[in-house]
């Protein structure tokens, strides 16, 4: 349920595989019923990950039916007519193999680890069930608890999440990502069969979706197998279209604030609407990520340095640029405050330090630190393979292509320091925010 | 039936050497060029549980320090030197551990080894960071104070290890951390970061040579015995009870054990197979899942576990089930632990149960970080290398009657240490 973050991976300095156009090892190509299809291979340890993605999330929930996506996502579980009840994860427990599902704003995917030579295995259900799906009340009914009961843990008993739900539907007042992934419990009691079934018809089909296979194989296996599994799908002519309402202009600051019971410790965040990977001008999301690593990416941070170390306002701060998305995505800034400092302290704290970043410019020092640290985790995410494997599918589903996901060091490097203070003021204003306080019952904002 | 399928963790793949540095320091290595990093992970044995009287999170606040400014470095100029490599370096506290890891790049690991290096010997312990770690455990404790998870599983611990060392909180209390003074840390230091202590795994694009320079550089200075007090067997309290804990919250957080076989015992593989037969797994083959989620929608998770330490073991499992069906998910799972105590495993359970033990152990090991940690790990449980393939033979070679037998022992007669969050119906 949680969307990998924006660093994304591969770099000319894997003196192990020599780097071509197409990266160390990546290849890509499509089947004749329009499935993409990507191979990492890793020879490492004789594993394999195997995940078919679909470019489908809970964006794409139809108007009334929020969470129909993740629900969607659990029934898949359930069996097709060649593999009824769960016979797919009975087997993949049987051959020691692990399997999950995430469902994102953006995208919905399955994956399995297993051995390498069932690979071939793990092909044969999951094309299955890309088409074979069998759903009945009896099936459906016991599974809305299900998700019911993951709705209560994860959100109606934690307060802390009931604010994150409140920023982003007050950030997002017209676009989906406003609406929880999980949907809202009044419309999950309502989804049902038939729901789940018109949902399936529509976004589960080899046009619309990626397989990516990373480990112990090679491009040449991957294609034999896919074109005996998959390549017997029929195709349906066209990937169905994605049309989302775009996120006008904003103009208001806004502020939410959850009081409850159950908080001892205030929290602080602020969410800005801003350009992802996909809908920014080149350039324009590499600044947004070197900008969220100055100002806290650690404890050599602007904000941290200022707020935590010296001024001692706050416990914790941090910053963090959700690239990774379709549309208009999220820039955030978060903090706890130190004891005794209230929220509304803690807020004009943070401006203030914001400004004077954005008037004095970016350290030449660590503007190369933060460059060094970001392409340095290209290098370190070559050493899992599942990771790999999902920061591929994450792009992918996102709009982007191979290619941008391999030339992003390159691009990260290229950022200069003006482009990093002129992605600031151009995205960070305060009419472009919500800021939200989690507080104690009592406490006003 | 038994027939050896044992597939060994990556069998060729997993190369370890065992080596002895010049200066004496014992290793395992896993040369691999594959990516150019180097992952080191280590283990001083005896953390929280070694928290002084009165003082439980000393481990955990000591671990948060040492990358806090070492050497000539304080704080910042510490955290400014690994940013200018990318290196990694990070402790954390165990209940029988302080362990610590670095990540590389391979041509800095010069530089990583360095910093590593400070970090055991010459850690600062300055007043500021000391003040702020300290006061960000403070902020971690309220942000759990009511989070039914963090209660539970405070207040489970609590009941069952009462004032044994793993009853008491491993990150502290507000009194606790309160109490610790900055110089009683200089002083579980120096007891707890030892050479006697120690164990080390190193994996990735690093020969034998270099990585025995760069184990001596970093260890071989420490003091050679640890001085750590001894911990006694724990008890197990609140057998048969159920300790409800009231929570404005729509529902219950359950937390369930009893005592089980201990790592050494005979039985013990025997007893992993079971309990993974009862709630382990991802799904459908664990039968806590089948009944309460698949079965009856009454949670979202529902697992269990053998759980050991090196002086308790214990079946450990949990859910969360909306208030009023709580005492009916209960029940679902005391029975499904009585069936099994009283022979319900079948032929094809344990069949599948071990072959899933077996075939998802490689898994394990397909990054190098992973690697390096469960060959720490392996050290800690007291193997040698060789358990990279006896681990998997071992399961293999359990029969229906060792099953059986395990079952009885595990399982007895089902009574349960419960604690509840939450506002559960009545029964």
């Amino acid at each position: 349920m949680t969307p990998p973050s924006g660093s994304f991976l591969e770099t000319k300095e894997n003196p192990a595989s020599a780097p071509t156009a197409a990266g160390p090892g990546v290849v890509d190509f499509r089947l004749g019923n329009g499935l993409t299809v990507v191979v990492i291979p890793d020879r490492r340890a004789p594993v394999v990950t195997h995940m078919i993605w679909y470019r489908n999330g809970s964006a794409d929930d139809p108007p009334g039916k929020s969470g129909i996506a993740h629900f969607l996502e659990h029934l898949m579980f359930k069996g097709t007519k060649a593999h009824p009840q769960g016979e797919f994860s009975l087997r993949i427990a049987e051959i020691g193999g692990q399997e999950n599902a995430f469902t994102s704003n953006d995208y919905t995917a399955y994956f399995q680890r297993t051995a390498k030579e069932h690979l071939g295995l793990m092909m044969e259900f999951e094309a299955d069930r890309m088409t074979g799906l069998v759903l009945t009340d009896e099936i459906v009914a016991p599974e809305r608890d299900v998700v019911l009961e993951e709705r209560r843990m994860h959100c109606d008993a934690d307060p802390g999440a009931q604010l994150n739900e409140a920023v982003q539907a007050a950030l997002f007042t017209h676009h989906p990502y406003g609406t929880p992934i999980i949907g809202w419990s009044h419309e999950i009691e309502t989804l049902d069969r038939q729901d789940a079934l018109t949902y399936y018809a529509r976004f589960y089909t080899p046009e619309n979706a990626i397989l990516i296979v990373a480990g112990d194989t090679d491009a040449e296996e991957v294609r034999r197998l896919a074109e005996q599994h998959y390549g017997k799908i029929r195709p349906r002519g066209a990937a169905p279209e994605r049309r989302r309402q775009r996120e006008p202009e904003p103009v208001a600051r806004r502020l939410v604030v959850v009081n409850d019971e159950k908080v001892e410790q205030p929290s602080w965040q602020r969410c800005y609407l801003a350009p992802s990977h996909h809908t920014a001008a080149p350039g324009e999301s590499e600044a947004l990520e070197v900008l969220a690593h100055l100002l806290g990416g650690g404890q050599t941070s602007v904000l941290y340095r200022k707020l935590v170390l010296e001024e001692k306002l706050a416990v914790a701060v941090g910053a963090y640029y959700m690239g990774s998305a379709l549309d208009e995505t999220r820039f955030y800034l978060y903090g706890m405050p130190a004891p005794g400092v209230t929220l509304p302290a803690l807020d004009a704290a943070v401006d203030r330090v914001l400004a004077a970043f954005l008037a004095e410019g970016v350290d030449a020092g660590a503007l190369e630190r933060a460059k060094t640290r970001l392409v340095a985790d290209a290098i370190y995410a070559q050493d899992n393979q599942a990771m790999l494997a999902r920061w591929y599918g994450a792009a992918l589903t996102t709009g982007q292509a191979i290619r941008d996901v391999q030339e992003w060091p390159a691009r990260i490097e290229a950022v200069s320091a003006d482009e990093v203070i002129a992605a600031g003021r151009k995205w960070l204003e305060r009419r472009r925010a919500v800021t939200g306080y989690l507080l104690p019952e009592n406490e006003a904002a | 039936m038994n027939k050896p399928f044992a597939t060994p963790a990556a069998n060729g793949t997993v190369n370890v050497r065992e080596l002895v540095t010049p200066r004496g320091v014992r290793a395992w290595l896993v040369e691999d060029y594959a990516v150019p990093l180097v992952s080191l992970e280590f283990a001083f044995r005896g953390g929280a549980a070694q928290d002084p009287i009165g003082k439980a999170g000393a481990a955990t606040l000591l671990s948060g320090l040492l990358d806090e400014g070492a050497g000539d470095l304080d704080d910042q100029a510490f955290h400014q030197a690994l940013d200018e490599k990318a290196i990694e370096i990070s402790f954390h506290s165990e209940r029988d551990f302080l362990g610590g890891r670095m990540r590389t790049l391979a041509r800095h690991v010069d530089r990583a080894s360095e910093l590593l290096r400070l970090c055991v010997n010459a850690p600062r312990f300055d007043e500021a960071p000391f003040a702020r770690v300290r006061e960000q455990m403070n902020a971690q404790l309220r942000h759990e104070a009511n989070d039914p998870g963090s209660m539970a599983s405070r207040a489970w611990r609590a009941l069952v290890f009462g004032g044994h060392p793993y009853g008491l909180p491993a990150n502290g209390d507000v009194q606790s951390l309160a109490a610790i003074e900055r110089g009683e840390l200089k002083g579980l230091a120096r007891e707890l970061i030892t050479r006697g202590a120690l164990h080390i795994a190193v994996v990735g694009a690093i020969d034998e040579t270099r990585a025995a320079r760069l184990i001596d550089d970093v260890f071989a200075d420490l003091p050679a015995n640890a001085a750590l007090k001894p911990i006694s067997q724990a008890p197990f309290a609140g057998l048969g009870g159920l300790e409800v804990i009231d929570l404005d919250v729509p529902q219950s957080t359950i937390r369930f054990g009893r005592p089980a076989v201990s790592r050494e015992d005979p039985d013990y593989i025997a007893g992993v197979v079971l309990t993974h037969v009862l709630g382990g797994g991802t799904g459908l083959s664990s039968r806590l899942f089948r009944e309460v989620r698949e079965k009856r929608g009454l949670a979202y998770s529902v697992s269990a576990s053998l759980t050991t330490y090196d002086r308790a073991s214990y079946l450990y499992g949990g859910t969360t089930t909306k208030n009023e069906r709580a005492h009916e998910s209960l029940d679902v799972i005391k029975q499904q632990i009585l069936d099994l105590a009283h022979g319900g495993l079948t032929e094809e359970e344990l069949e599948k149960g071990k072959k899933y033990l077996i075939g998802s152990y490689p898994l394990r090991f397909d990054t190098s970080a992973k690697i390096a940690g469960q060959l720490v790990h392996i050290q800690l449980e007291g193997h040698d290398p060789s358990w990279l393939v006896e681990r998997n033979q071992r399961i293999a070679a359990v029969t229906m009657a060792d099953a059986r037998r395990a079952a009885e022992r595990v399982f007895g007669d089902g009574a349960l240490s419960v604690v509840l969050v939450g506002r559960p119906a009545k029964a």
